[in-house]
Order: C-alpha cells, then structure tokens, then sequence
C-alpha cells in the first residue's frame, strides 16, 4: 500500500514537470486575438493580410491565433488568464471589464485609437424569411400579434445587447422627435415619458421572443437551421453571411427607420504582451486595421469600414443607407447603459421575469 | 399440466415474441443505427475528396492530435488511479470506505460545465493558485494541460466503478491462499488479482477512453477555443457547423464515430484473444 500511494506521488510529479513544461516554450512570434461571434471569416482573411505585411516590413514569419465566442463570455476567459495579446470584441463594455477586474489593461484604452478604438462599425438590421410573409417593415412590426422575434440573450451576447438599445433607441426617437432633447433639462419630463413607453415597447418585444440563445451565432442557426421566428435582429453583417451562406432565395433584409451605430472596438493587451514580448507586433497589429487594405477586407465581409475611401465601390454598394444614432447620444456610454439596462436587478431583468404575466 | 404452465411462461406466445423483437430492432435503428448513418451520409454528401480535404485541414490535424493526446494521458492516468483505489476499497475494510466510494462518483454526479469551472476557479488568474501559477509563468487552463486536467476529472470513475463491484465480490480469499503459499505481493497481483479483473477493467478503459476523447462540456470551459491549439475534435465539429460549414463539421463528427468504432473493433479484438489464450 506505501509503495503504491508513493508510486502515485511520483506519477503525479512526473506528470506535473511534463504539463509545466509545455507552455512556456517561445511565443515571440505567435499573436493571439480573441474576438466575437460574427467575425471569423473578416479576422480570417485580415490575418492572412495582416502576415504578409509583417513578413515585408520585419522579415519575420507570425502565426495569429484566433479564438471565438459570445464577446462576454471572451472578455470573461481573458480576465480568468486566457493569453490574448489583442481583443476585438462587441462592444466597448467587455473591454472596460477586462480593464476594471484585471487592470490587464489602462482605464483609456479606448483613447489610444482612432475613433474609439473602432476600426469598423455595424448596425442592427432585420432578417426576414423570403417574401417578408408578416410584413415586417420597422420597429413597430415585431410586436404584432403572431409575430415571432429571434434575438440572442442581452445578458451574455454582445450583439443582443446592441438589439435591445437599438429597440429602445428606435422609440426614444419615435416620441421625441429629435434625440437632443434627451441631454436638455428642459425637456427632463417629455424624456421620462418617452423612457416609459420604450420601457413597455421592449417589455412587449421580449414577450415575442420563444427563444433566448447565448450568442449571435446561436442564433442564427436557430432562425436559419431550426427555422424557427418569423423576424431575427441581427448584425448587419451576420445578416448578409446568413443570406450568402445560405442562399439569396430564402431570407432577405429588412432595414428599419432607425437603428443603432455600433462601434465594435479592439485593444491590445498591455500586460500581456509585456510579457508575452509581442508589444510591437500586437500594436502594429491594431494599427493596420485602419490601412487601405484592412479596411478594404472589412468592407468585403460587410462590416462598414471607418475610410469607405479605401474600400472598393462596389462593396460599400451593398451596404443600405440607414438613419443611426451613437449609444453615447441615447444611452449616455456603454457604463450607463449596462448599468441602467443589463446589470443584475436592471431593466431587462425586470421586464424579462415578468414577460409572463 | 405444471410443466406445460411454466413452458407457456418460458415461451410466450409468437405474437408477443415477434413485437418484443420488432420494438427492440426500431429502437435499435432510431437511436443507435439512424444517427451514424446520417453522420457518415452527411460527411460524405459532396464527396470523397472534400471530406478528405476537411480531414486533413490543419485546424483539424491539430484537433485530432489534441483528442489522442489527451487520450492518451487521462486514460493510463485513470486505468493506474482506477486499480489503486478499487483495490484498496474492494479489498480492505475501513472508515470512511463508503463516504470514499461515494466521492468516487462524484466527477458523474455534477454537471460538465461545473466540472470545467472548478479548474477556472482554482487554476485562473483570480483563483486560488492563479498568483502562484503567475508568478512561475505557468499556463494551465486555456491551455493543454487544463484540457486534460478536465477530462481526467470527468472521466475517472468509470474504471473504478467497473472494479469495485468485482473485486468486493470476489473478495480477497484467493490473494490470501497465494500468499499462504509463499507469492510476494506483485506476483499475487500481476497472477491473482489482474486476471480476475481483466474484463472488467477492459470494460472500464474503452468507456473511458470513449468518455476522454468525445468529452464536450468540460473541455469547452477550460479551452479558450484556440485555432489550431485547444480545440479538441467535438469543440471543432461545434466550430465548423456554427461556421455554416456543415460538410466539414460532420467530416470532423465521423472522425469521431469513426475513433469510437476503433475502440469497439478493439475491444472485440483483445475479447477474442483472451479467449483464444485462454482455450490454449
């Protein structure tokens, strides 16, 4: 029995050196980029770009590596130790987390880049089953009855949460008439009502929904794949994946009066890449999402580039002309707006317990 | 007239005979046979050579050698710890036994998911070794070694479980008869002990290394879903089919029956040489 328990210690020290051993051999030159859901074809061919150019400029040879998945979800892995050296998530809130909980990362990240740190922006749009068979034109059109509406779970995807201000957003503007109105004291009453009937719009909206899933890409299958809903909120550019992928004779887009400007950001890692030793890499990285050619890959994979200058023509063609507003605008910034709407005990909280009564 | 009554009972009527069979079969078809054939049907649907081009892609040369390594280190791993324990508990009385028995199932009775995030909890930078772990640069979840960690977890009490029941009945009188008459403690072992226990313990491996190589749960947790890096084969077959590319994910699923099949074809193979061992 001694011999047999001390056999089992020596085991587990063997193993134990082995399993140490692996992850600390070079990654100079390896990059990893954790991002979202809906952006695996766009990182994809980037990072096919994004090599060459590294190989001319420095004459080294890179791997990038990609990881996926709901952007709450990667920002809550990278905080538990996964080793990104760059973050492209959904929304800025994520990367705030990362910062505040891990302090991998200074509070202002997002002043170290052009315009936000963003170098691409998406909208929310509507995915309707070919011939529009319910009539689904605007906002309004998803709380019919016998309407069903597919949209991930604002609690755990980024692009649900960007759904759910875009609904609030549509009917902020609706009463308002002009969104300025929601900074002016002046107007403190007229806001608080228009605030009310969104409140009730949104509630009603999640009574049509029969299907929360966690992520963007969930939920595509589950309009696309299982068919179930009559109407799928989606990303922009998860919308025209779907229709490409999936054939033009049966889905087509749907583009409301009003949607939401969302401006899906990246950030390098500080922490991380100090010690990983791919400071520069990782910057340059980020950097050359703004270049011609980035923006013209982004352009290509239906995400709307920052220069449409540099995209070609007849990709910024396709993209349909639709009236949006900024978070910071409606929502006073993602802090607020997780704040007030998504944090335990918020807003959607309250009005998704009682979808039922 | 009795004996005619039990006959009756022994052999029912053809009727009932012929639905019991027939119920058996459809099961059999609808829940065993149905599935592999339409992950066979829709891995080859667009041919040959494109499922052969999904195989050998890198993310999933990569996947597939994750798979085997971590195989290959949670099941000797297991096969070892799943002898040590049921031996000490089948064998030996003591205090405690049953508690341990119990703790044993443990890695069943919890939820994969639970069974993930308690490495995340111990293993990540905010548990409780995460400082530890920093500070000698050590990377175990979202990395290989917390991939295996978490399939050894889940996966060890299926040999254990296999040999306990066995060896408590068996009980001990045969060791003891052995060392009476003068075996040291190995060779009662490797002649007494192993032999009794052989086909139980075959059992307990094939499951558990069928377990190891198709656990999803667990292993989505701690992977961090690295290209190429952490995802075993059932996380690449999820990615592939979330990526529209459903040809390929069910390429990747076939791999998958196809490295079960093996461990059947296997089992089947060592039973029969036994057997044949055995006849000699």
């Amino acid at each position: 029995m001694k011999k047999l328990i001390f056999g089992l210690i020596l085991i587990a020290i063997i193993f134990g050196t082995i399993i140490t051993k692996n992850p600390t051999t070079a990654k100079s030159l390896e990059l990893l980029n954790v991002s979202y859901d809906p952006t695996r074809e766009l990182y994809k061919d980037y990072n096919n770009e994004f090599a060459k150019y590294w190989q001319k400029k420095t004459n080294q040879n890179i791997k990038i590596k990609q990881s996926h998945g709901g952007s709450g979800k990667q920002a809550r892995a990278v905080i538990d130790g996964l080793q990104a050296d760059v973050v492209t998530l959904a929304l800025a809130y994520d990367i705030d987390a990362i910062s505040k909980q891990s302090k991998l990362l200074p509070a202002n990240w997002q002043s170290r880049n052009l315009n936000n740190s963003s170098p691409y922006t998406s909208t929310i749009v509507f995915l309707v089953r070919k011939g529009n068979p319910k009539k689904i034109k605007d906002w309004n059109d998803l709380v019919k009855p016998g309407v069903e509406v597919i949209t991930p779970n604002p609690k755990t995807s980024g692009g649900a949460r960007w759904n759910y201000l875009a609904a609030w957003g549509y009917v902020m503007n609706r009463e308002l008439k002009s969104l300025n109105k929601i900074n002016n004291p002046v107007y403190a009453g007229e806001v608080k009502k228009a605030e009310a009937k969104a409140k009730a719009f949104v509630s009603d909206l999640f009574k049509h929904v029969p299907v929360l899933d966690t992520g963007a890409r969930g939920a595509t299958n589950t309009f696309v794949q299982r068919r179930i809903g009559d109407v799928f909120i989606a990303w922009e550019n998860e919308a025209f994946l779907a229709i490409n992928e999936l054939g033009h004779d049966k889905f087509e887009i749907i583009v409301p009066s009003v949607s939401i400007l969302a401006e899906p950001p990246v950030a390098v890692i500080d922490k991380n890449v100090n010690a990983h030793g791919t400071r520069k890499m990782a910057e340059a990285y980020v950097k050359y999402l703004y270049s011609t050619a980035a923006q013209r890959i982004i352009a290509k994979h239906y995400y709307r580039p920052v220069y449409p200058k540099f995209a070609k023509a007849e990709d910024m063609k396709r993209f349909p002309r639709v009236k949006m507003f900024t978070i910071d605008k409606v929502f006073g910034g993602w802090k607020n707006a997780q704040k007030k709407h998504f944090d335990d005990g918020g807003i959607f909280d309250k009005i998704y317990l009682t979808r039922n009564n | 007239m009795q004996s005619r009554h039990i006959e009756k009972g022994l052999y029912p009527p053809f009727i009932i005979n012929a639905l019991i069979t027939a119920i058996t079969l459809v099961f059999l078809a609808l829940f065993l046979i149905l599935p592999l054939v339409v992950i066979f049907g829709e891995a080859f649907r667009e041919g040959i050579s494109i499922w052969w081009g999904s195989i050998v892609e890198q993310e999933a040369l990569s996947a597939l050698r994750l798979t085997l390594l971590v195989a290959a280190i949670a099941v000797p791993f297991n096969l070892f710890f799943g002898i040590v324990a049921s031996w000490a508990l089948a064998k030996f009385d003591f205090w405690g036994r049953s508690f341990i028995i119990t703790l044993i199932d443990l890695p069943f009775a919890v939820s994969p998911i639970v069974s993930g995030l308690i490495f995340v909890l111990l293993f990540g930078i905010h548990g409780w070794m995460g400082p530890w772990l920093v500070k000698n640069n050590i990377q175990i979840i979202f990395a290989v070694p917390g991939i295996v960690l978490a399939t050894m977890f889940v996966t060890f009490p299926f040999v254990a479980r296999e040999l306990i029941p066995l060896m408590t009945e068996q009980g001990s009188e045969e060791e003891q008869a052995a060392l009476t008459l003068g075996a040291n403690g190995w060779q009662t072992f490797w002649k007494i002990t192993l032999p009794n226990i052989k086909w139980g313990l075959l059992y307990g491996v094939i499951l558990c290394n069928a377990r190891a190589m198709g656990e999803f749960g667990a292993v989505s947790v701690v992977s961090g879903h690295i290209r190429g890096e952490t995802n075993t084969l059932p996380l690449q077959a999820e990615i592939l089919y979330n990526e529209y590319n459903f040809t390929a994910a069910f390429a990747v699923a076939s791999l998958l029956a196809f490295l079960a099949l093996i461990t059947l074809a296997l089992k089947f193979f060592v039973e029969s040489r036994i057997n044949k061992l055995e006849t000699l």
